[in-house]
């Protein structure tokens, strides 16, 4: 079954553009049972305070799945668990299984490292490393061992070409990130995040910090990236997470209340909590 | 009305008024004692040593007359000393800074590594010409070559180098960081691609400041056998050496009025390298002046 | 697989050529994994600095004192070694009173430049003054001992007739200037880092600059302020080469400024110069200084520390 996966990824990296539609429709018929992710009984601790209580819930592939929820309710401290970034505060313990691609990411067989080429991450604030733009895509690619120009420079254009922002950056490559605009740096890290060609982006509120227009383009773009990717994006603004994902996660005080097609949520809640919490009632 | 009598009361305002304006006076004057000490202490000098400082000074060796006698022994020999100094004191000072800041669990060992790097910074210099005396020239039989006074100086100025990088190495923000890890980087990737770049600025500055106390310190030197009188370059790591400071030390010790020039020249050429070095640091820090 | 080599000109994998990497990449893996041992060998220096210094000064120490009684050591008040004379107390009294001096000179001119640069210097006048400030602490300490030894003292034999050529007072003054930046500094520091509100309430209340600074600002931070002076006059009893310059080498038990006198540290470096033979009683007598020397800063550091520690806690 694991083989089976991989090999049909292979398929799909390697198979040329003008099969993406095609291609994407297969994928969507044969991924409708298809998960990247399965958590079972996932808790969650820092130190004494439990942060996430028995969540289960399966992140289908290619679709945007949105995560809502009060602040403070454990949308990001899940988000990082799915890339086990969440491991970079000492006091962290979790319980339970999260399965990506039917394997185990806590096993010991593989390292955070290899979870995380797969699993890319985009944060909430625009974090370019203070490096030109070029540097700050090939980064990712180089960590990993890519070395000769030719390559880089096809991966940089490519990936700034996905992320919609290669017309606005090409004749400054050179020039440090820091000079974008904050809507600019955010697509550029997103460029960042799909230079390594991961299968899953998380997104952690990736347009909180932006101004409305920066937010549409980023909106767009994850859109767009769905068909490559399968995307897992907290946010805080239920009507974004309404406009641009296929399911929607509830959470409220570190628990997954509901978890369903993003219509049927917000049409036909099926928990009063869920109802109060999209009617505005609180958070 | 109110209980405040105003007649009385506006006099003793304009009692604290003036009381506040003579004492912002007196700080002030305070102040400037520093700052007029030091610009007295640098035109006296400036104008004791001018006469001295000339190419000759610069490149010739000591001699018993004034006129003749020369600081090149001393500025080669410091600046050989610097680079002793440097790669030992930098390598060990970041390394640790890398410890205590990336790899360190936040327990009572790293607090005692801390602690200790506190009060290393505290032991007057002297102490390590001391152990430098025992360690360097007496155990491991270096004698009194410049490796042992290079090393001596190494660890007296490595708490200063943790210190700086620590900072540095602080304030790099962690959203960064993140992202690194975020792509799959290593830690060490990390470190040398992400967190280095962006410390390096405040750890080049500390080093520089830790590298020109370095260049001033006498004592330690003195008690690790720095000769006093050099009429050869070292050649060699094991080779006798001198530093200006020491060879000012020793023109300062002589009776006669002229030696006192002589040492005043030194000391131009002193701080002129120290000048140099400051400047170079605040230059770096202006350039790469980080824009988070 | 042969299909991706085969796309990988045009149309490039790039999680294949990672996956192809970290096959290739174990070595170099494997070398980083020795980065944290080297890393930790790197902090290990300190630790074993403090160890080196504790252990060389305690060794030879106890071997001096296998000769010389401690008790007639700490006790005795004539310091001649080369007349086999162990006594201290000189060198101590010496060391004393030269942080005395300085610290007299330092402390009101440091807090004093302190409140002015903190509570009525602008941000512009503040940040030229205190770099400059601070360039007092960068000028090596043989160039003090210099001007100590050339400029302060024959202008202060206009002053204090029958001062010596070597004399305490001026060194000690030149010690205490060269540790106001320190006492400026820091207390500045601490000070800076009173919340504006304290200020802002008092001023509303109709406070003058000066009733803030004393009466809101001072108590607020006043154990920075004390940790900054703890250090500095540990400074001063560590200082070496403005006392070997200036101050003279003649242990005497005395409080009289005028007179020359030898610190601790002046002795240190007398004894190391001179033609000290390795394994003497003078040899040894240096380390038994250097750490009766080493416990009095250590000391006086561990209390700045602590002070300090509680500062940080108050807010
Ligand atoms: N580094 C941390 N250490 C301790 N507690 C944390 C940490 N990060 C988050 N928490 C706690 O975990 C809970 C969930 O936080 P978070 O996942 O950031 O929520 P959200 O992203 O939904 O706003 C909160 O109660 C928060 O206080
Ligand atoms: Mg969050």
């Amino acid at each position: 079954m694991n083989t089976l996966l991989k090999q049909k990824k292979v398929d799909n990296k390697t198979s040329v553009k003008p099969d993406i539609k095609e291609n994407n429709q297969t994928k969507s018929e044969a991924a409708m049972d298809k998960n990247v992710f399965e958590v079972n009984n996932l808790n969650l601790w820092y130190g004494n305070d439990q942060a996430l209580y028995e969540i289960n819930m399966n992140v289908p592939q290619n679709k945007v799945t949105a995560i809502i929820g009060p602040s403070g309710c454990g949308k990001s401290t899940y988000l990082k668990t799915l890339n086990r970034m969440v491991e970079m505060v000492p006091i962290v313990k979790t319980s339970g299984s999260i399965q990506y691609n039917g394997e185990d990411i806590f096993s010991d067989k593989h390292s955070v490292e290899g979870l995380r080429t797969k699993v890319g991450m985009v944060f909430q604030k625009p974090n370019p490393f203070p490096k030109s733009i070029y540097d700050n895509i090939a980064y990712g690619p180089r960590i990993h061992g890519v070395k000769k120009k030719a390559v880089l420079d096809q991966i940089v254009e490519k990936s700034l070409r996905d992320a919609a922002i290669w017309d606005e950056v090409k004749d400054r490559l050179d020039e440090n990130a820091f000079g974008l605009s904050g809507g600019q740096q955010q697509r550029v890290c997103i460029a960042r995040a799909l230079a390594i060609e991961p299968d899953v982006i998380l997104m952690d509120e990736p347009t909180s910090a932006l101004d409305p227009i920066s937010t549409l383009k980023v909106e767009e773009l994850v859109q767009e990236l769905k068909k490559k990717y399968s995307i897992i994006i907290v946010t805080h603004n239920m009507q974004q997470a309404a406009r641009i994902s296929d399911k929607t996660a509830f959470f409220l005080n570190g628990e997954l209340i509901e978890f369903a097609d993003t219509d049927h949520l917000f049409s036909n809640p099926t928990d009063k909590r869920t109802e109060d919490y999209i009617s505005g009632r609180f958070g | 009305m109110s209980g405040i009598d105003e007649k009385n009361n506006l006099k003793r305002i304009r009692g604290r008024v003036i009381l506040n304006n003579v004492l912002k006076g007196l700080f002030f004057v305070s102040t400037t004692i520093g700052l007029i000490f030091l610009a007295l202490l640098l035109y006296r000098i400036l104008t004791q040593g001018i006469g001295y400082l000339n190419s000759d000074f610069i490149t010739s060796f000591p001699a018993p007359y004034p006129e003749e006698a020369g600081i090149f022994a001393g500025l080669i020999g410091s600046i050989m000393m610097i680079a002793i100094v440097a790669p030992v004191a930098i390598t060990l000072g970041v390394g640790t800074a890398i410890f205590l800041e990336e790899y360190a669990y936040k327990n009572r060992w790293t607090k005692f590594i801390q602690i200790n790097i506190q009060n290393l910074a505290g032991v007057p210099s002297i102490v390590y010409g001391l152990l430098g005396l025992t360690f360097f020239v007496y155990m491991l039989r270096l004698g009194y070559t410049l490796l042992a006074g290079g090393l001596t100086m190494a660890l007296l100025v490595l708490p200063v180098i943790v210190v700086a990088a620590q900072e540095a190495i602080r304030s790099v923000p962690s959203d960064i960081k993140e992202a690194s890890y975020g792509m799959g980087a290593s830690k060490w990737q990390t470190i040398r691609r992400v967190i280095l770049p962006a410390a390096i600025p405040g750890i080049l500055t500390g080093t520089i400041l830790a590298l020109s106390r370095a260049i001033g310190e006498t004592a330690p030197l003195i008690i690790v056998g720095a000769a006093t009188a050099l009429y050869t370059l070292p050649d060699s790591l094991l080779s006798k050496y001198t530093v200006m400071p020491i060879q000012i030390f020793n023109w300062t010790g002589r009776p006669q009025e002229e030696w006192q020039f002589v040492a005043a020249a030194g000391i131009l050429v002193l701080l002129i390298v120290l000048l140099f070095m400051n400047a170079v640091a605040v230059f770096i820090r202006n350039k790469f002046q980080k824009r988070y | 697989m042969g299909k991706a080599l085969q796309n990988e000109a045009m149309n490039i994998d790039v999680q294949t050529m990672i996956e192809n990497k970290r096959k290739k990449k174990s070595v170099s893996g494997k070398l980083e994994k020795l980065i944290p041992a080297f890393l930790f060998l790197c902090a290990a220096v300190s630790v074993l600095t403090t160890a080196g210094i504790l252990f060389t000064l305690l060794r030879e120490s106890i071997t001096f004192f296998s000769t010389t009684s401690i008790v007639d050591f700490y006790t005795g008040t004539q310091w001649s070694p080369w007349t086999g004379h162990f006594g201290v107390l000189p060198l101590i009294t010496g060391t004393l009173l030269i942080t005395l001096i300085a610290a007299i000179v330092a402390i009101p001119l440091g807090l004093m430049s302190a409140i002015f640069l903190s509570e009525y210097a602008s941000d512009r006048t503040r940040k030229i003054i205190k770099p400059t400030l601070e360039v007092l602490a960068g000028i090596p300490t043989v160039v003090y001992g210099f001007f100590a030894l050339t400029f302060v003292t024959p202008l202060l034999k206009n002053i204090v007739p029958g001062l010596g050529i070597f004399n305490a007072l001026s060194a000690g003054i030149v010690v205490g200037i060269m540790i106001i930046p320190m006492i400026a500094s820091l207390s500045e520091d601490a000070m800076n880092s009173v919340p504006n509100s304290l200020r802002e309430g008092a001023l509303a209340l109709g406070a003058t600059r000066l009733e803030v600074a004393m009466k809101v600002v001072l108590p607020a931070a006043f154990s920075g302020i004390v940790a900054s002076i703890v250090l500095a006059v540990s400074r001063a009893i560590g200082e070496t080469m403005i006392v070997v310059i200036a101050a003279g080498a003649s242990p005497t038990l005395t409080f009289d400024p005028t007179r020359s006198i030898q610190t601790l540290t002046a002795f240190i470096v007398q004894g190391a110069t001179g033609d000290t033979t390795f394994g003497s009683t003078i040899y040894y007598s240096i380390y038994a200084v250097g750490a009766t020397l080493f416990v009095f800063t250590l000391l006086m550091n561990m209390l700045s520390q602590y002070i300090s520690r509680k500062f940080k806690e108050e807010y």
